[in-house]
């Protein structure tokens, strides 16, 4: 298998959208697209159970074949670096399922390899995960009950490119923020970069509104995936494709 | 805590229970539930009159993950680091779905933190020593335990030995680290990366002996080395041995040998100093009996072990 380059979209939101298409559908177009779709949703600390009003992050991770998860914001670093993680392995994981359909036959997965044979196949898996690229496009929610939220949603993606700038593997992120100024339902906040280290001066403040352009969002993050990958033919069309996995 | 939105549950076995191995066929029975962590639950269970824990997980990619460690470490001759592996199967649920577990050597031990506060501070310079070693071999075989806390520390009885229960977060020197939690991660406090070193076990290794004084942990406020340093400072069985501790957090050590080297040096230290003002202070007769009586447990604790 070629060293590739995996691409994320990592949805961080407290609430559920009310613009624009339905966010599933865009997040299952990016699957299609070889993306995969984290979603993380922000509880309030007074929130005991689990709001209807969240249910969407579910749908919209199961639609982006990603993984979702709903956390109390002192948590939230811990959360989106384990989330980040995860995927990489599960996105890894199904590559390797699929070489082992090929190898195999009908319906083999890893699962039902015995316990020494996945062992080995695990030790490729966590290779792949330690060496390959990965570009991160960051949607942040910025609609008003955000408000308090921010400041720990930034220093997360912060600890975010500590875990992963650890790998030997190169990382890209890049941020954006929904809705945008000016009634834009999107708005770059930070361009493709290796480290978000600086990403403290120029975070995204509050916009005020009460709207929440989920799909949209994700549709303009499958468009800079797209667009990159693009540029990059065009300046490097006689050297190895990285974006094939 | 966290809501698992997309995951299915880890299994719940009740005491009593048997589970059976799909490949092995081995017979494990249940007694009771030892405890349950980022990945998978412990249980204690009993198979062919003997002891030992099972640990099972929904996530099937982190036992396996786990075993391969396990696996790797127990190469160590006559070390033990980490627990025995002793069984790697599925466990196939009424329901048709497939759960991975794994069995190890059950250890039997109570938490360092509770053991120095029923045996006295004279344990600090053995556990410090103990695990040292333990940190040095398993850095040799290029392997850092990622995440080492108190958590993960068990004192087991005859001879007296830290032990290490959990090596989810063990990573390949030159990585990126699997595992951590915040209070004792490096990263956290912004005193240096995530990234596989020996440097990286020393923070955590001060780490928990901060935590011997602070159970409940504390959270970052201002500059992390001042900080830091300041509850060092305050605690005074920790005082001997707080110029390597330190250095341990400034990430100054390249490997476990030299911090142990300097601890050693400080355990004696603090005996002649103590010999030297013994007419003046009488608690310092105390305290040279109780550091060369460290040194001894230390020493008979190798060649016993």
């Amino acid at each position: 298998m070629k060293k590739g380059t995996l691409k994320q979209i990592l949805l961080i939101t407290d609430g559920c959208s009310n613009k624009g298409e339905d966010p599933s559908a865009t997040a299952a177009l990016a699957r299609e697209q070889g993306i995969a779709v984290n979603v993380i949703g922000i509880l309030d600390d007074d929130q005991t159970e689990e709001p209807t009003g969240l249910k969407e992050v579910e749908d919209i991770a199961m639609a982006g074949g990603g993984i979702s998860q709903l956390v109390y914001k002192q948590l939230l670093s811990q959360t989106v670096q384990m989330v980040t993680k995860q995927a990489m392995t599960q996105t890894l994981q199904g590559f390797v399922n699929l070489e082992l359909k090929e190898i195999l036959g009908s319906e083999q997965t890893m699962e039902d390899l015995d316990p020494e044979k996945r062992g080995e196949i695990m030790e490729v898996v966590e290779d792949m995960g330690e060496t390959c690229d990965l570009e991160v496009v960051v949607l942040i929610d910025t609609s008003a009950s955000m408000r308090d939220k921010l400041p720990t949603v930034k220093e997360a993606l912060i600890d975010l490119s500590l875990s992963l700038n650890a790998r030997i593997g190169r990382n890209r992120f890049s941020i954006y923020q929904f809705p945008g100024k000016r009634n834009k339902d999107i708005e770059k906040v930070y361009g493709w970069s290796p480290k978000l280290d600086e990403v403290s001066t120029i975070f995204p403040k509050l916009t005020s509104g009460g709207i929440t352009p989920t799909g949209p969002a994700i549709k303009e993050a499958i468009y800079q995936f797209s667009k990159k990958s693009l540029l990059r033919s065009f300046r490097e069309n006689d050297e190895q494709d990285m974006e094939e996995a | 805590m966290m809501n698992k939105t997309w995951k299915r549950p880890n299994p719940y076995f009740a005491p009593g229970m048997q589970v059976k191995g799909k490949w092995h066929k081995n017979i494990y029975t249940v007694k009771r539930k030892l405890g349950s962590g980022a990945i998978g639950t412990v249980y204690l269970c009993e198979s062919a009159g003997d002891y030992a824990a099972l640990k099972v997980s929904d996530k099937g990619s982190s036992i396996t993950t786990e075993v391969n460690v396990l696996k790797a470490i127990d190469q160590a001759q006559g070390n033990k680091l980490g627990p025995y592996l002793l069984d790697v199967d599925d466990w196939v649920a009424q329901t048709g779905e497939q759960f991975s577990f794994y069995v190890m050597e059950y250890i039997n031990g109570e938490p360092l933190s509770d053991f120095v506060r029923q045996h006295g501070h004279v344990w600090l310079g053995v556990f410090m020593l103990q695990l040292l070693d333990d940190l040095e071999n398993l850095h040799q075989l290029g392997w850092v335990f990622g995440d080492l806390k108190m958590d993960n520390l068990l004192v087991s009885k005859s001879p007296t030995r830290v032990r290490w229960v959990d090596v989810g977060g063990t990573t390949r020197i030159g990585r990126a680290i699997k595992e951590y939690t915040e209070f004792y991660d490096r990263g956290y406090w912004e005193l240096g990366s995530r990234r596989a070193e020996p440097s990286y076990d020393l923070f955590s290794f001060a780490m928990i002996f901060l935590s011997v004084y602070h159970p409940n942990h504390f959270v970052k406020r201002g500059n992390s080395r001042q900080f830091l340093f300041r509850k060092l400072d305050a605690i005074k069985p920790l005082q001997p041995y707080n110029y390597s501790l330190k250095k341990a957090i400034l990430g100054k050590y390249q490997s476990s040998a030299e911090m142990k080297q300097d601890i050693s040096k400080a355990i004696f230290q603090a005996k002649r100093k103590t010999q030297n003002h013994k007419e003046k202070v009488p608690i310092a007769i105390e305290s040279v009996g109780l550091m060369s009586l460290a040194i001894i447990y230390y020493l008979t604790s190798i060649y016993l072990f």
